[in-house]
């Protein structure tokens, strides 16, 4: 299927999915579909570098979290304008603040992006179990930073009020569940078209053989960087709505651990080296976890995700895509001697 | 093919030196190779030969000395830019992309390598009949559509040469192309290695197995604890009296 066919596909589906819900008319299943949308985002952002790479990050609450305060820094700016600019500038800023949420994702993906490429140049040079502590380590020293940065709420949190309503959505979760649908298909349509294109041959390389990658001709560094900018971005994007979504943030829940273990057992779990996989993997776990929180406990969420992980472990180490490949004779990419 | 005792060398090393912490691997290597010729390199284990072969072509970087390949010197460039300088090699140990099929894995080079040469561009038709033309010279098209894993050691062996010619290189370096393979595959794979050079491919070929140097090389560069002892006529070279010490022992 062609690109453009693929985005049309995409988004009537995302399109009838969201009349699906507004006809049902419990807001609850948006609450509920927006998380489950921004897992599919981060997972399927993960596996540009964790699966086509075979770079294992450990960061994605990071980058998710860059996301979250960079929403915060600007709607900070936006309620203290008054006090941060002299008065000549007061008027002009007032007029572009507050920043609407599409504006905000655009800037959260951009500075997730620069971020992405500091740390690759940092970390690139390491490979394995060495990289994935040093992307670790570098969400544990963004979230210091965070939490010493009283401008978006230190330690203490920070506040977002969102409008109770918007136009033509009407309730401000319809708004925040159709965006998200939005950077769905933005976020496949990246993997499936990086998958198809020479980036994702180069990326393969990188993953199953750097030294014969770059013997090859395969500039390894420099992909590996695209991959680390384009994963956080959308990393970031998925992270800017946040504020919105739950009206409190505080460095704890934006820097989760729930969001790095997703976000790699989500693919691990789908298969990691297609776009289905992390599709299929975020909407298994996500909706599986939804449901658990309100049948059982919330708490329950992560011992779901240990035991799937370990299963399809064990059972299935190339996930969902690869068992479907290897029972009806699909091609085996990704496939371990 | 252009007269290799009147052009500049394709490769020019001068005083090249590279030490692993305490331990000298090179010391002062000097190797000039001109264009079209079929050198054998060939040495004891732990003589140095292998980290020559990375050192020339990016996988490590040389402490002193120069490397200068096609009159340009090569020195701090990294491995995927020599490799577009016209520089290839194959693996001692084949390294495949287990996730492509064979034809896949030779479109990498021809994509990353050939195509991004300035003025040249294959479109998706012309990338195809490249592999194909190249999976016929190692004879591996009747194999293009499976993966690595279905090969044999020898095929994996011409596939890793056939990655190499992928990239149109002036300088291939084959490295131990031949460890443990049977008579008659050692004789293909030398076979072969004759018809890439003479497509006009200088090759430096390393190997252990010397009725397979013997029969390939024009010229015979012995290295032994990281220094070059002998240079010379193959025929020459194993008579040669440091050169048989240092293989049976003073």
């Amino acid at each position: 299927m062609r690109t453009p066919a693929f985005i049309l596909v995409l988004t009537a589906v995302a399109a009838a999915l969201y009349f699906t819900f507004n006809f049902v008319g419990n807001d609850y299943l948006f609450f509920a579909g927006y998380v489950v949308l921004q897992y599919i985002v981060l997972a399927t952002a993960w596996n540009i570098l964790g699966g086509y790479c075979g770079y294992v990050n450990f960061g994605s609450a990071g980058f998710f979290a860059i996301g979250v305060y960079t929403t915060i820094f600007f709607y900070t700016v936006g309620q203290k304008i008054d006090t941060l600019m002299p008065d000549w500038l007061i008027a002009p800023m007032k007029l572009i603040f507050p920043l609407p949420l599409p504006v905000l994702i655009v800037l959260a993906g951009l500075v997730a992006g620069i971020v992405g490429l500091g740390m690759g140049y940092l970390t690139l040079r390491l490979r394995g179990v060495f990289f994935a502590i040093a992307t670790l380590a570098l969400t544990v020293v963004m979230e210091t930073f965070i939490v010493n940065w009283s401008f978006v709420g230190g330690s203490r949190g920070a506040y977002v009020i969102p409008p109770n309503e918007v136009p033509i959505f009407g309730n401000y979760i319809h708004f925040l569940f159709a965006l998200m649908l939005l950077l769905v298909v933005i976020a496949l349509t990246s993997a499936r078209l990086i998958e198809r294109s020479w980036l994702g041959v180069g990326f393969a390389t990188i993953r199953d053989d750097e030294l014969a990658a770059e013997a090859s001709g395969v500039p390894t560094l420099r992909l590996k960087l695209v991959a680390t900018v384009v994963s956080g971005a959308l990393m970031g994007m998925a992270g800017a709505p946040f504020p919105y979504y739950i009206g409190y943030v505080e460095p704890a829940s934006a820097f989760n651990l729930s969001y790095a273990v997703n976000s790699i057992a989500m693919p691990m779990i789908g298969g990691t080296t297609s776009w289905v996989g992390p599709l299929v993997g975020a909407l298994l776990l996500g909706t599986l976890q939804q449901v658990a929180t309100v049948t059982i406990s919330s708490a329950v969420n992560l011992l779901i995700v240990g035991l799937l992980l370990i299963f399809f472990v064990i059972i299935a180490p190339r996930g969902i895509v690869g068992l479907y490949q290897d029972w009806f004779g699909k091609s085996r990419k990704g496939a371990k001697p | 093919m252009t007269d290799i005792h009147t052009a500049a060398p394709l490769l020019e090393i001068e005083q090249l030196g590279k030490r692993f912490g305490g331990f000298v691997a090179l010391d002062g290597v000097n190797l000039s190779v001109p264009r079209g010729q079929r050198l054998g390199l060939i040495g004891p284990n732990g003589s140095g030969k292998s980290t020559l072969v990375n050192c020339i072509c990016g996988a490590l970087q040389n402490e002193t000395g120069s490397i200068t390949f096609d009159g340009i010197k090569v020195d701090g460039m990294v491995a995927h830019q020599r490799t577009r300088q016209g520089l290839a090699r194959s693996f001692q140990l084949p390294r495949p992309f287990r996730s492509m099929t064979v034809a896949e894995n030779i479109r990498v080079p021809l994509l990353y390598t050939v195509n991004a040469r300035p003025g040249t561009h294959l479109s998706q038709s012309e990338l195809d009949d490249r592999c194909m033309e190249l999976l016929k010279l190692v004879t591996l098209d009747a194999k293009a559509r499976k993966y690595t894993t279905d090969l044999t050691q020898v095929e994996m062996r011409k596939l890793e040469l056939a990655r190499a010619m992928a990239a149109e290189p002036k300088l291939l370096i084959a490295d131990e192309s031949m460890a443990g393979l049977s008579h008659s595959e050692v004789e293909d794979i030398v076979a072969l290695l004759i018809r890439m050079n003479e497509r006009g491919v200088t090759i430096i070929m390393i190997e252990h197995i010397m009725r397979a140097v013997m029969t390939f090389s024009q010229r015979l560069v012995v290295l032994v604890s990281g220094k070059k002892i002998a240079d010379g006529e193959p025929a020459d070279v194993i008579q040669n009296k440091e050169v048989v010490g240092a293989y049976l022992g003073q």
